[in-house]
C-alpha cells in the first residue's frame, strides 16, 4: 500500500496532470485572434496609463522604520491607558522610560539629521549672448522622466 | 493554435458530433459580464436572484471581462460609455456574445430623439446577437433571451462558410 506521502505524491502528480491536459485542449479548441485592444491590461474599460510597477524614492525607508515604531509605541500605550489607574505610579514610571527611550532616539535621529532630505537643486541655463545656451550640470536626469507610451502594443 | 476555429471546408460525422459537443458545453456554462449601466440592471439583478434563478442555465456572473463569455448591456450606453463598452467587448475572451436589454441599448429608448448623450443602440459599437424588448423588460424577457442564444449557439458550426459571391467567380 502506499504511505502517506505516496498519496500526497500522486495527488500533487494528477493535479498537474489536469491542470496540463485542460490548458492542451483548451489551446486546441480556443479561437486564437489577438489584437491591441484585447490584450491591453483591463483596467475597467479605461486606457491603461504608464507602467504597472511604481519605484518610491529609498528615503521613504527611514519614514517608514520611524513611523512603525511610533506605531508600536502608541498600540502599547493603549492598553497602558486602560490600566494605568489601578497600576499606580509604577506603571506611569515604566511608561515614562519606555517612551523618553523612543523620545532619545527620535532626537538622535533628528541630530544625525536622518529626516533631512537632500533636495534636489535644479540649475537654470544661462542664456549668453553669441555664445547659445550654456548648460551647467543639470541635477535632473532626462532618461527617468521617459514615458512608457510609445512601448506598449505593438 | 485554434485548430476547430473555423478550420474545416468540409462538414463530416465527425465534425458534426464534435461541434455539437463543442456548442453544448459553450451553452452550458455562459457567465455574464456584469454591465449594469441603468435601470435594466436591477432587472438583471432579479432575473440572477433566487426567485428567477440563472443558474440553473448555468449562467453566473463575473466581474472581469477576461472570464466572460457573454455582455449583457442593461441599460442606458451614453456616448462616454460607448468607447468603454467597445474596449471592454474587445477585451472579452472569444467566442463572445451580446445581449442588449431593454430599449436604450436596443435603439436608443426614450432618449431615441432628444437624447444628445446617448448612443442609439449598443449595436452601433458592437455586434449584438440578441436584442431584449422592453423597458425595462421583465426577468422572464430576459431569461427567454438567453434561451434564444442558446438556440443560436447550436446553430454554430466549425465549417468555414462560403461566400456564395466569391464561389460563382
Amino acid at each position: 500500500m502506499l504511505s502517506d506521502f505516496g498519496n500526497v505524491l500522486l495527488f500533487m502528480l494528477y493535479g498537474s496532470l489536469f491542470v496540463a491536459v485542460a490548458l492542451f485542449v483548451a489551446k486546441l479548441v480556443r479561437p486564437h485572434r489577438p489584437n491591441a485592444d484585447k490584450l491591453s491590461t483591463y483596467e475597467c474599460g479605461e486606457e491603461p496609463i504608464g507602467d504597472a510597477r511604481i519605484q518610491f524614492n529609498n528615503r521613504f525607508y527611514i519614514i517608514g522604520l520611524m513611523f512603525l515604531i511610533f506605531e508600536v509605541e502608541i498600540l502599547l500605550l493603549f492598553p497602558w491607558v486602560m490600566v494605568f489607574q489601578d497600576l499606580g505610579w509604577y506603571a506611569f514610571s515604566a511608561m515614562l522610560v519606555f517612551v523618553s527611550l523612543i523620545f532619545i532616539g527620535f532626537i538622535y535621529e533628528l541630530g544625525k539629521g536622518h529626516l533631512k532630505w537632500d533636495l534636489p537643486s535644479p540649475a537654470v541655463p544661462e542664456y549668453q549672448e553669441g555664445v547659445g545656451v550654456v548648460e551647467k550640470d543639470i541635477y535632473i536626469d532626462e532618461e527617468s522622466y521617459e514615458t512608457d507610451s510609445d512601448q506598449t502594443f505593438k | 493554435m485554434g485548430l476547430l476555429d473555423k478550420k474545416y471546408h468540409d462538414s463530416n460525422i465527425i465534425i458534426v458530433n464534435l461541434e455539437s459537443a463543442l456548442n453544448w458545453a459553450r451553452k452550458s456554462s455562459l457567465w455574464y459580464e456584469q454591465f449594469g449601466l441603468a435601470c435594466c440592471a436591477i432587472e438583471m439583478m432579479a432575473t440572477a436572484a433566487s426567485r428567477y434563478d440563472f443558474d440553473r442555465f448555468g449562467i453566473i456572473p463575473r466581474s472581469s471581462p477576461r472570464q466572460a463569455d457573454v455582455m449583457i448591456v442593461a441599460g442606458t450606453v451614453t456616448m462616454k460609455m460607448a468607447s468603454r463598452i467597445h474596449k471592454l467587448y474587445e477585451q472579452m475572451s472569444e467566442p463572445r456574445y451580446v445581449i442588449s436589454m431593454g430599449s436604450c441599448s436596443n435603439c436608443g429608448g426614450p432618449y431615441w430623439e432628444h437624447g444628445y448623450h446617448v448612443l442609439k443602440g449598443v449595436d452601433k459599437v458592437i455586434p449584438v446577437d440578441v436584442y431584449v424588448p422592453g423597458c425595462p423588460p421583465r426577468p422572464e424577457a430576459l431569461l427567454e433571451g438567453f434561451l434564444k442564444l442558446q438556440e443560436k449557439i447550436m446553430n454554430e458550426t466549425l465549417v468555414e462558410k462560403k461566400d456564395p459571391a466569391i464561389e460563382k467567380e
